[in-house]
């Protein structure tokens, strides 16, 4: 099947079997690897990416019901404001290690400052809960998220 | 006492330059994956100092998020005197120059950390002698700083880059005559260095084994029988062929190593996920051999009645225990368990592989690539000298990538197909096919005395065997914690025959020991109506050093004084005794010594009437020696540790039923989430000893701080892992 998705401001014909989900699709087929498979369950977010700014896993997203929406990936993060405190956050605070499950964190925590400029500890929970990091970065990462809002705000 | 000579040879660099090359015995020896002797293990550095100024140094050691790509480098570029900001890091391919290529066991820094820093100062050198011949002035009046040979008297400077090409041709000193710098006037060493590969992965660039894309590149899943080294009889194969996408899919017949090539079906589609939809139509019927008894119930029936009876191994006697129970004023008995772990690399394990020609060139994932290259050579018939591995940046290793079974499957599938091709697993293929943290039981008996001091340990160890001997991570030593602490003691195993294979896991061995006897060790403590810190520095007696006995795990012993310092510094730190802390909420210590480090950690943690637990607060304290080499890595590790075996306490176990693991996903054994992972307090001791390693120690103290403090707070002894099948509930 013939499907035209937005990905990252551009549109990108893809033919595929409508049933693929969105993460195979940018990976293999459009070359985007930024975006990670880890569990295929909805349980790890290493795939997370946005469709029209809210938080997605990819993994469950067959193409087919991705239609027209805007899905940005952590390939263009850093064309947003919010996105780039993020980025620089994270490189200042040395937050990854194996660093496998940070373009997930980051497409979430992205989506939450956007959304909640000025989060509390319980918004980081709630937002980011769904992003397994099996290195256990979650202390640099949560003082990264407060250090990319107050960046925000300045 | 060094047979080998010393190695160290200086050319010019093609387009100019110096080069070093770097062949040195190591005087420290890894003393956890015990190697023979201080000249066993030879490693090698390559520096290039370019004419522009530029610094390249090849890491040598695969990196899994332990951060060994800059540490090692930081070594190197401290004694050279450079501009860390100059410095170039180049990934190295497995190469038979490079004798040690391995991650694990915490050793990267007590093996590198004094010749790395000779090269470093070798180099130094050689660029004085050349700046001190240009000049014609004497080399011991010649300084450097940051790249840089100065002459103060005549006020003159050279760049490294302008000496570089003149430095190549200068003799190499010998490295006995180099001096090292003072640590005082170390510039990168010991300074906050931030990983130099997080610009990419903060901006998503394709750099690990998942990402490698090579031309003309298949898709392959691989299915092996759940019941490890069951054997393949018949398949639909020739039905999966059909199915869109698919380019090929065909039987394999492997061998009984369950670390080589397996049985199993390969399915090679255009895509993965094409590839892996054509295997769910899969049917396969296999022998899955004698599963009689694989069950983790089976199991624990077979511990108990084990327990009933004399052990099968007597690990260690000391004195008399039984004449000590009979004298003490309180003896407790209680049994400890801990479960199969798998070690969740959050990338699942991949490897591409490009057979062409009686060729192989293999990207891999891996922690370990010389035995996975002997491998794949040795079961497709291919000579070494005709493989090529790359190693790849792995999304996490924990232990699980020393073993290279799937860089063999991604090689003969190519080989197979005749094609590039890149072998990916799912999280159940992952969960499933796992060389497993082994579960074990510990059948303990302790006595105090009338003060509350410890009088007499005795355990049973009831753990696994593998084709008749002890399972690979299964085992316990002899000085095992609290022996030589006491006069009276007594450890005993026995072995149940495991089909399942297992392996190392971060902090191997110390990572269930540590729970089962830290909270054992507690419940004495509060047994004698002993605060645990008091019971524990009491135990630990005097500052003294006890060697360890001879044999190939032999290291530089066990230091009481080094332990003590970090249970006073973890209790001094989280305020320990000097505050009543609300009802439900309990502090806990745990403390362990593992692979050269010294850890004791304290959580708080607060149980509430539904049982709810909630982990507030994690205190570490650690001795790494002299030198804490990166520190912002190091804390950064020693959180992730603590955290870690907070997660592995809270929510992880696996089951095996009918030889097969049950749990496939991140539903059923629970990782841990932002909103159960407390702020982690991170603490060094600094003392005078050699600088090691910390990708592990700090792992095994915090299961049992975590598990002390639910009993500080509930006053219900935690004596089986995870909590998450515990009932901690107050209202029912
Ligand atoms: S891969 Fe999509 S949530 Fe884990
Ligand atoms: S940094 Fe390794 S999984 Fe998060």
């Amino acid at each position: 099947m013939q499907y035209t998705i937005q990905v990252n401001g551009a549109p990108r014909p893809v033919d595929v079997d409508g049933e693929t989900p969105l993460l195979w699709v940018l990976r293999d087929t459009l070359d985007l690897k930024g975006t990670k498979f880890g569990c295929g369950a909805a349980q790890c977010g290493a795939c997370t990416v946005h469709m029209n700014g809210v938080p997605i896993r990819a993994c469950q997203t067959p193409i087919a019901s991705v239609g027209t929406a805007a899905i940005t990936t952590i390939e263009a993060i850093g064309e947003t404001k919010v996105g780039q405190n993020i980025q620089a956050a994270w490189i200042a605070l040395d937050v990854p290690q194996c660093g496998y499950c940070q373009a997930g964190q980051i497409m979430s925590a992205t989506a939450l400052i956007t959304r909640v400029p000025a989060p509390t500890d319980h918004d980081i929970n709630e937002a980011m809960s769904g992003n397994v990091c099996r290195c256990a970065t979650y202390t640099r990462i949560r003082a990264a998220i407060k250090q990319a809002a107050d960046a925000g705000r300045a | 006492m060094l047979a080998r000579r010393n190695f160290l040879k200086a050319s010019l660099a093609a387009g100019g330059g110096l080069l070093l090359t770097a062949t040195l015995p190591t005087l420290a020896k890894a003393a956890t994956l015990g190697h023979a002797g201080p000249d066993a293990v030879t490693l090698n550095a390559y520096v290039r100092i370019a004419p522009d100024g530029r610094v390249t140094i090849t890491a040598k050691n695969p990196e899994v998020g332990q951060g060994i790509k800059i540490m090692l480098p930081m070594l190197i570029a401290e004694e050279l005197d450079v501009a860390w900001a100059d410095v170039q890091i180049e990934q190295a391919d497995l190469d038979p120059r490079y004798p040690a290529q391995v991650a694990g066991g915490s050793t990267a820094t007590p093996v590198n950390w004094l010749p790395l820093r000779q090269v470093g100062a070798a180099g130094r050198q050689m660029l004085i002698a050349a700046a001190a011949a240009e000049w014609g002035v004497p080399a011991t009046t010649c300084t450097t700083a940051a790249g840089q040979v100065m002459h103060a008297a005549s006020g003159r400077s050279l760049s490294y880059g302008a000496l570089a090409t003149k430095a190549a041709t200068q003799p190499v000193p010998d490295l006995k005559t180099l001096t090292l710098k003072d640590p005082k006037s170390f510039t990168i060493i010991g300074k906050p260095t931030r990983n130099i590969e997080v610009p990419r992965i903060v901006t998503g660039q394709p750099m690990f084994g998942i990402d490698v894309s090579v031309p003309g590149m298949l898709y392959a899943v691989f299915q092996k029988c759940d019941a490890h080294g069951g054997r393949l009889v018949s398949s639909n194969v020739a039905d999966i062929r059909k199915l869109p996408g698919v380019r090929a899919a065909f039987e394999v017949k492997g061998g009984t190593d369950l670390r080589g090539l397996l049985d199993g079906v390969a399915v090679v589609a255009d895509s993965w996920w094409q590839a892996n939809r054509a295997r769910q139509q899969l049917q396969i019927n296999w022998d899955e051999g004698d599963i009689a008894g694989q069950n983790s119930a089976d199991f624990a029936a077979t511990a108990v009645r084990m327990s009933k009876g004399r052990p099968e191994t007597i690990l260690r006697k000391d004195g008399d225990v039984n004449e000590a129970f009979g004298r003490a004023a309180h003896v407790v008995e209680a049994t400890y368990h801990y479960p199969f772990l798998s070690h969740m690399d959050l990338e699942p394990q991949n490897c591409t592989a490009s057979y062409a020609d009686g060729k192989l060139e293999i990207w891999a994932p891996t922690q370990n690539p010389a035995p996975g290259s002997k491998l794949v050579s040795a079961t497709l018939g291919i000579p070494e000298s005709a493989i090529k591995v790359h190693m790849v940046r792995a999304g996490g290793g924990f232990g699980r990538r020393l073993s290279n079974d799937y860089m063999v499957e991604a090689a003969w599938i190519s080989k197979v197909v005749g094609a590039p091709v890149k072998v990916l697993w799912t999280r159940e293929d992952d969960m499933r096919h796992d060389f497993y943290r082994p579960a074990g039981t510990h059948f303990f008996k302790g006595g105090v005395d009338a003060n509350g001091n410890l009088l007499a340990l005795a355990d049973h160890f009831v753990t696994f065997s593998q084709d008749g001997v002890i399972a690979n991570s299964a085992d316990m030593g002899p000085t095992e914690f609290p022996a030589r602490m006491i006069e009276h003691l007594e450890f005993g195993a026995s072995m149940i025959p495991l089909r399942a294979p297992t392996g190392p896991m971060r902090a191997p061995r110390s990572n269930g020991l540590g729970f089962a006897f830290q909270s054992f060790l507690d419940e004495l403590a509060h047994a004698g109506g002993r605060d645990p810190v008091d019971f524990a520095l009491n135990l630990l007696g005097k500052p003294r050093l006890l060697p360890d006995p001879p044999g190939p795990r032999a290291g530089p012993g066990f230091d009481t004084g080094r332990m003590a310092g970090v249970i006073r510094l973890v209790a001094e730190k989280s305020g320990w005794g000097r505050e009543k802390l609300p009802a439900g909420t309990g502090m806990g210590l745990g403390y362990y010594f593992s692979h050269l480090g010294y850890f004791a950690e304290i959580v708080k943690a607060t149980v509430n009437a539904t049982g709810a637990i909630t982990v507030d607060k994690v205190w570490v304290a650690g001795d790494i020696g002299r030198q804490i080499i990166n520190p912002l890595n190091a804390e950064n590790q020693a959180q992730g540790s603590a955290l870690d075996g907070i997660g592995q306490a809270l929510g992880q176990g696996l089951h095996l039923e009918g030889a097969k693991v049950v749990e496939g996903n991140f539903d059923t054994v629970l990782p841990l989430r932002m909103r159960q992972a407390p702020p982690v307090e991170v603490h060094f001791l600094v003392t005078d000893h050699p600088p090691t390693g910390l990708g592990e120690p700090a792992l095994p103290p915090a299961l049992p701080a975590l598990t002390n403090a639910i009993f500080a707070a509930t006053g219900k002894r935690i004596r089986s892992l995870p909590l998450k099948d515990h009932d901690l509930s107050t209202t029912a």
